[in-house]
């Protein structure tokens, strides 16, 4: 018989439901937020994105296809907790390595399942963010004014890189830096594509180190956390603006390029996370179904003149791209790299090597 | 960009008919279709020949055609209404083809129309199979290694090189038609003669067969702007090699990673492009289960039976959406109507599963070949919608009407392992059993996938099921066990049969929306499922929105079946309508994703959940209604009404008891008797002797049926002692202690009534004749309005009886009643106080809103109230006939004579000033080639022959050359007539089948005494005629009225067009 636990929310909601994955030795803390992606939870688990937070899946059928490490976005997960309605004992794919269950435990995240999790969305939807606290013991109320205080501390120091490193390429045309906030994996897959040589380097990578590396383009990349804890990568950032390098931000890099750009950002209600987001491109008029992970977005309102608003978003009209004047830049709030999630705006890459070559071409 | 400002009148055409591989989903589609260009302020001119459509009422468009879809008709319609523009991508595959014929022609150009939705570069692009190959080689997308090939021969070096089994697809043909696996051979050269045969453009596709990978469909939609999206995926559970038709479905599909589901969806994504579609378009791939290895297999440019499935099964409105796209808007234009807030421009979240479970009909069929391959056999479908697969499964299961309520099925359980293990590799209807009752038994999951190539991952769902029976059965019932069995779909009455337990707690229903987007956004059109233990958002939403309103159940009529088809669905939308009208909030019960019933803004309120009592009963706790309708859904609905007045439920209309009344035999021969109006002589049976007995003292011919019908399920006419101990026999292995009713069988001339009564009046909207005799299935049956040889006095007499008849089983709304005028004399065979197979096309033809008055009556209003008067209504100056159509060609080993078993699966209305021209135009509808000239092959039972020198006379006399085998001909002879005889096929080369596939016959008029059995003679003439398309009359009646038609020299040059629209006014 599994062990009952549960998932108590800030503001007094308790949900029992039974355990699986790691041991939940202690409570487990972090905010609660949910994605409605219905495929992709192995990217979705090893999305870095997700640190300090726990995952509710709408989709009630989770682990279906196993877990296999190619699908890996990173080395493991680094969510705090994972909530599921069912999770799939007999999983069934020509590739599955291991089930979830297995998967949770070797990587020591704690899960819950057989909740309710539409409920759990509703609540979140109505509520906006809110921190959960996953416990063996059924939690009283005087844990509450505890868990509305608790906040994700340093979450892109725990997720970035320690040491900067090298992805070399056959025939490299370009040499881009990824600026390694809790990058993706395949957002390097990506670049490696298009035959960028990459260093990756961590978060607290100072401007000068970066220019040092002579790069032909940045890459900003996606990470979790509120962009506004990050104000020192900020001010590195605002002045590698100054260079002339292209500059490519996705999610938190595009956050931190509109904050380096004067631009201000703000908490969303309950953030975008899933793989139907619909983006309109403000030049063309095409819209693209993207996929996203973010709980800050950009104020819109508070571009500066140099910074032009490229895509927003079809469902609330909030900004999911700019595009810079002083400089060849541009970034979008989305994942063009997918993994997990459509693939339809990948072509943005192919715009970031465009651009390194019209520089190329230019500083000849 | 807006609406294109070019566009002013459009002109949509339907599928016509309802065939198996179309039905109901088109008239969901093109009802979605005409509201979105109408709310867009465009006139909208409606094409379709099947009356029973709600897109045929004239409240759907500004002109509304009930004519048979032909060029020439299509052209004449056009020529009248000068449409600016043609919508092809709403009226299935029929409305597909007749445009891209139109098109090709040069017509739409001649005549100024502009091809909406997809244009004939797009559909040849799909259709046309070497273009299509074309195409997908452009953009490198893989397709299974084919050739397309106009000849037998062509067909015979591909399998050579490629190797067997391969796979034949005739082009141009509906829910495959013609097509087939051939394993070696013999087999190819009967399947691609039959396809060249079959397809329009004689031309067929010979594949590489790639049986057991698995089969994935997207539903997919683009814009003018070139915007893509994908509204959702689904997984078949019988891989390639079973049509998706006829495959059990799950969406969104499950097996899939991402990558391997991001790869298809991209493709998916590039096809449509390349295609330049601009609306809906269905992909369906094949992807190896070992490898990303994939190939598309088929495209259609239009909106599909799948599409109606991903419409319900995620509640984006595709047809809808469609409809927009076409008259110019981009789809981050169009408002998502769930939400009322996001865009169509977005890929839906599901929340849940959706579990689609195909209904068969072999029930009725009981000689029709049962295995299942790419020619689609179900007749319609169930969706069911649950948290996890298991509940869904289960759900659907329950809802098909098969007598299941889980997968446990009594006659597998008694079979042996070796019999178990052929029918798992049968690949029929019931394989699902099969493979749950070898789990069960504990065949290994490694095993059953080996033979199957069901994908492990529903082995596994379904062995979770097994444990769970199992674990019932042992009849220790925890709360724990309970309620994991209710979280997986077992019901309390299952529950209970299983354990032997009843001393357990309801665990109560709650309820979940279906909102498009898994939570992310409130939702605003409730759209509810079931699920257990989780929490109730039905509850606190009508809490927070209470209108105040009292609030009524209608209960739909399920899924599509011969005998219960799109009409009582038709029905029931009417009946939600007038309900709204007068001032209720509507809630509808349904469980078939097909129909204009189950759309998300038909009713206030929908659940989508199976008609059983307990799939219902938290319904009705969680909406308090003040009374439940159930006269509009058919027998589906009817079952429930016993319970529901039990259970304290008011039924809305005529009360429990007088369906009873009329349904009861005793009960009904003494009102009979009360009320002075005969019936028919007959006595109730249970065994052979009995039988012989009263079929003695009757007088043969009699009719046999089983107390419990419908569709004149296992009715036969017994002519001799012979017939009547074989039919006993069959009937009592079947249905053991089943009581057997035996009629006195009445030659002559059947009428139907449908009236309305109220309890003090009666309205009888109108008689019709049939001019097929009694004997043959009223459905089947050729009706025609107003009668044509009615005597005033026989009027007077059929107005009384049925108004008598109405009063004194005390109907608050719909009755029909079937008679037969024998020697003068009038009988009534039947009474159902419902609502019928005909109230759609009589309350077209009349103009008197049948089902609107009929519920205004149910909540209380009077005939003597409304404008229509009581007694007959005057009868219009148009001819209405209705034409029955039969999907013979998807069936075999179905024999195809009529009787008194329902065989049709669909109708086409003939309208016009006289008879003649009515019958020709229905005649025409249902597919009739009207050939002028050529031969007749007469071949008739004994009891036929005294007849048939007056029917063959008719052929002679248009100078029709007649053949006929010995016995018939010999008649004809006698009676001075020039007959070529014709050998059995046993007899000599040159036989009856020979004398088929030579062309020189047109029609074939063949009856036999007992047919059914595939082995006969003259059921392999029926077979041949239908896969050679040879027009085939069982009915001797039908043969005289076609060649009545034939001498009037009808065409649609002649023929009169007559606008629905202006009858009803």
């Amino acid at each position: 018989m599994e062990q009952t636990v549960f998932l108590q929310l800030e503001d007094g909601t308790c949900l029992a439901g039974k355990h699986f994955g790691a041991p939940l030795r202690e409570d487990v803390t972090a905010e609660v937020v949910f994605t409605t992606a219905m495929t992709g939870y192995v990217e979705t688990l090893t999305d870095p994105s997700y640190y300090g937070q726990m995952v509710v899946q709408t989709f009630p059928l989770i682990g279906n296809y196993g877990v296999n490490s190619t699908d890996f976005e990173s080395e493991g997960i680094h969510m705090s907790a994972y909530i599921t309605r069912e999770w799939c004992r007999q999983p069934s794919n020509f590739r599955s390595q291991l089930d979830l269950d297995a998967f949770l435990k070797s990587q020591n995240v704690p899960g819950i399942y057989d909740v309710d999790t539409r409920f759990l969305t509703r609540k979140i939807r109505e509520r906006g963010v809110m921190n959960g606290r996953l416990t063996a013991a059924k939690p009283s109320e005087d844990a509450l004014p505890a868990l509305k205080d608790w906040r994700i501390q340093d979450a892109v120091g725990h997720v970035t890189c320690k040491m900067p490193f090298e992805i070399p390429a056959g025939l490299p045309r370009h040499h881009v830096v990824l600026w390694d906030f809790g990058a993706k994996r395949n957002i390097a897959r990506k670049l490696h594509a298009l035959n960028c040589r990459l260093t990756v380097v961590p978060a607290h990578t100072a401007c000068e180190e970066i220019l040092a590396l002579s790069p032909d383009g940045i890459m900003l990349s996606n990470g979790p956390g509120n962009p506004k804890d990050n104000l020192p990568i900020v001010k590195e950032l605002s002045k590698l603006c100054k260079t002339g390098i292209p500059i490519f931000g996705i999610c938190l890099g595009h956050q931190l390029l509109a904050l380096a750009n004067g631009a201000d950002t703000h908490k969303l209600k309950y953030g975008h996370r899933g793989a139907n987001q619909p983006v309109k491109d403000l030049t063309t008029g095409r819209t693209y179904i993207t996929s996203q992970n973010h709980g800050y977005a950009v104020k819109s309102d508070t571009l500066p003149p140099e910074a032009v608003l490229s895509f927003i978003n079809l469902n609330d009209g909030t900004c999911e791209g700019v595009r810079y004047t002083s400089f060849p830049g541009f970034s979008v709030q989305f994942h063009p790299e997918a993994c997990g999630g459509p693939h339809d705006s990948e072509f943005l890459f192919r715009d970031f090597l465009n651009l390194m070559e019209r520089r190329t071409g230019e500083c000849r | 960009m807006p609406l294109n400002p070019k566009l002013k009148k459009v002109m949509v055409i339907g599928s016509g008919p309802i065939v198996i591989g179309q039905a109901a989903e088109f008239d969901y589609a093109g009802t979605q279709a005409c509201r979105a260009l109408k709310e867009e302020g465009l006139e909208v001119v409606l094409v379709n020949s099947n009356p029973a459509t709600i897109m045929t009422d004239a409240a759907m468009a500004d002109h509304v055609y009930v004519e048979p879809l032909t060029l020439d008709f299509l052209k004449k319609i056009i020529q009248k209404e000068k449409p600016d523009s043609i919508l092809s991508t709403l009226g299935g595959q029929t409305g597909l083809t007749l445009s891209m014929q139109l098109a090709k022609e040069g017509f739409l150009e001649k005549e100024g129309v502009t091809l909406l939705g997809a244009d004939p570069d797009t559909i040849a692009k799909a259709e046309d199979r070497q273009i299509f190959k074309d195409t997908m080689e452009h953009i490198g997308e893989p397709i299974i290694p084919s050739a397309v090939t106009g000849t037998l021969e062509g067909a015979l070096s591909f399998a050579r090189r490629a190797g067997y089994p391969v796979i034949v697809r005739p082009a141009y043909t509906l829910g495959g038609t013609g097509g087939g696996i051939a394993k070696d051979e013999e087999e190819l050269r009967e399947i691609a003669s039959a396809g060249l045969r079959l397809s329009p453009i004689t031309q067929i596709l010979v594949e590489k067969c790639i049986a057991g990978w698995k089969e994935i469909e997207f539903e997919v939609m683009r814009d003018g702007g070139g915007n893509v999206i994908t509204i959702c995926s689904m997984e078949n559970l019988d891989p390639v090699g079973i049509h998706t038709g006829d495959s059990i479905v799950i969406a969104p599909a499950v097996t899939l990673a991402d990558k391997e589901y991001q790869m298809l969806r991209t493709a998916a994504l590039h096809i449509i492009e390349a295609m330049g579609i601009e609306g809906g378009c269905n992909v369906q791939f094949a992807l190896h289960p070992e490898s990303y290895e994939y190939a598309v297999i088929e495209v259609n440019p239009r909106v599909s039976r799948s599409s109606a499935l991903a419409s319900k099964a995620t509640g984006y409105p595709i047809a809808r959406v469609a409809a927009k796209i076409a008259v110019g808007y981009r789809m981050d234009e169009i408002k998502n109507e769930i939400t009322g807030m996001t865009k169509a421009c977005f890929e839906p979240a599901l929340d849940y599963v959706v579990v689609k479970f195909p209904k068969w009909p072999f029930d009725k069929f009981v000689y029709a070949a049962r295995k299942l391959g790419t020619q689609m056999k179900a007749t319609g479908e169930v969706m069911a919608i649950g948290r996890n697969f298991e509940t869904a499964l289960m759900k659907a299961v329950r809802g098909a009407e098969i007598s299941h309520d889980c997968l446990a099925d009594a006659s597998m359980r008694k079979m042996d392992d070796d019999a178990l293990t052929w029918k798992l590799m049968a690949e029929d209807d019931e394989r699902i059993f099969a493979i749950y009752e070898a789990l069960y038994r504990g065949f290994s999951v490694e095993k059953i996938h080996e033979l199957t190539m069901v994908d492990e991952w529903f082995l596994y769902k379904l062995l979770h099921l097994c444990g769970l029976e199992k674990q019932l059965s042992s009849g220790e019932l925890t709360d724990a066990l309970l309620r994991e069995a209710k979280r997986n779909g077992f019901p309390d009455k299952t529950i209970a049969r299983i354990s032997g337990r009843t001393d357990f707690p309801h665990l109560p229903f709650s309820y979940k929306m279906v909102d498009t987007c898994g939570a992310e956004f409130a939702a605003q059109t409730p759209y509810f499922y079931s699920t257990a233990d989780e929490e109730d958002e039905a509850g606190p939403f009508l809490a927070e929105r209470a209108s105040g309103k009292p609030v009524v159940i209608v209960f739909g009529s399920g899924p599509i079946r011969i005998g219960q088809g799109i009409e009582f669905d038709y029905a029931s939308v009417h009946c939600v309508w007038a309900l709204k009208d007068a001032g209720y909030e509507v809630v509808i019960v349904n469980n078939n994703p097909e129909t204009v019933s189950t759309d998300f803004n038909t009713a206030d309120r929908l659940y989508f959940e199976p008609l059983t009592p307990e799939d219902v009963a938290d319904i009705i706790r969680t909406e308090k209604p003040v009374g439940a309708v159930v006269a509009f859904g058919g027998q589906t609905a009817i079952r429930l009404t016993k319970w529901l007045s039990e259970s304290g439920v008011p039924i809305l209309g005529t009360p429990a008891d007088s369906i009873d009344a009329a349904e009861d035999r005793g009960r009904f021969e003494a009102l009979l008797k009360e009320l002075h109006i005969r019936q028919p002589k007959g006595d109730t049976v249970r065994t052979v002797d009995e039988a012989l007995e009263v079929a003695n003292r009757l007088g043969y011919p009699v009719l046999l049926r089983p107390s419990y019908v419908l569709g004149g399920q296992n009715m036969i006419i017994a002519f001799s002692d012979a017939d009547v101990q074989e039919y006993m026999q069959i009937i009592l292995s079947h249905l053991e202690n089943n009581l057997v009713l035996i009629d006195k069988y009445m030659m002559g001339t059947e009428l139907e009534v449908d009236a309305i009564c109220d309890g003090e009046d009666v309205l009888l909207p109108g008689i019709m004749e049939h001019i097929d005799r009694a004997g043959i299935h009223s459905g089947d049956s050729i009706a025609v309005y107003p009668p044509w040889n009615l005597s005033p006095a026989k009027t007077a007499k059929l107005v009384d009886y049925s108004t008598r008849l109405a009063l004194s089983l005390h109907t608050k709304g719909l009755i029909n009643i079937q008679y037969v005028i024998s020697q003068d004399q009038v009988y009534v065979i039947e009474v159902n106080p419902r609502s019928s197979r005909t109230v759609p096309y009589l309350s077209k033809v009349t103009g008197i809103p049948m089902v609107d008055i009929a519920t205004r009556i149910m909540l209380g209003e009077k005939l003597k109230d409304m404008p229509y008067g009581t007694g007959l209504y005057p009868a219009s100056s148009y001819t209405a006939i209705k034409v029955p159509v039969f999907s013979f060609e998807k069936l075999s080993g179905l024999d195809t004579q009529l009787g008194p078993e329902m065989k049709s699966t669909g109708e086409v209305l003939g309208i016009g000033p006289t008879m003649t021209e009515a019958l020709y135009k229905g005649l025409v509808g249902a597919g009739y080639s009207m050939k002028r000239k050529g031969g007749v092959f007469i071949t008739v039972r004994d009891t036929d022959k005294e007849e048939i020198p007056e029917v063959a006379r008719h052929f002679a006399d248009l100078g029709f050359h007649l053949y006929a085998t010995a016995g018939t001909a010999r008649v004809l002879r006698e009676h001075g007539m020039q007959a070529t005889m014709v050998h059995k096929i046993s007899e000599s080369e040159h036989n009856t089948i020979a004398l088929l596939e030579s062309g020189k016959v047109n029609y074939i008029i063949s009856t036999s005494a007992k047919g059914r059995t595939p082995a006969r003679d003259s059921v392999k003439v029926r077979r041949k005629s239908v896969e050679l398309g040879i027009p085939c009359l069982t009915s001797l009646d039908t043969a005289v009225a076609l060649a009545d038609i034939l001498k009037s020299g009808f065409t649609a040059e002649t023929a009169t067009l007559v606008d629905i629209c202006g009858l009803q006014k």
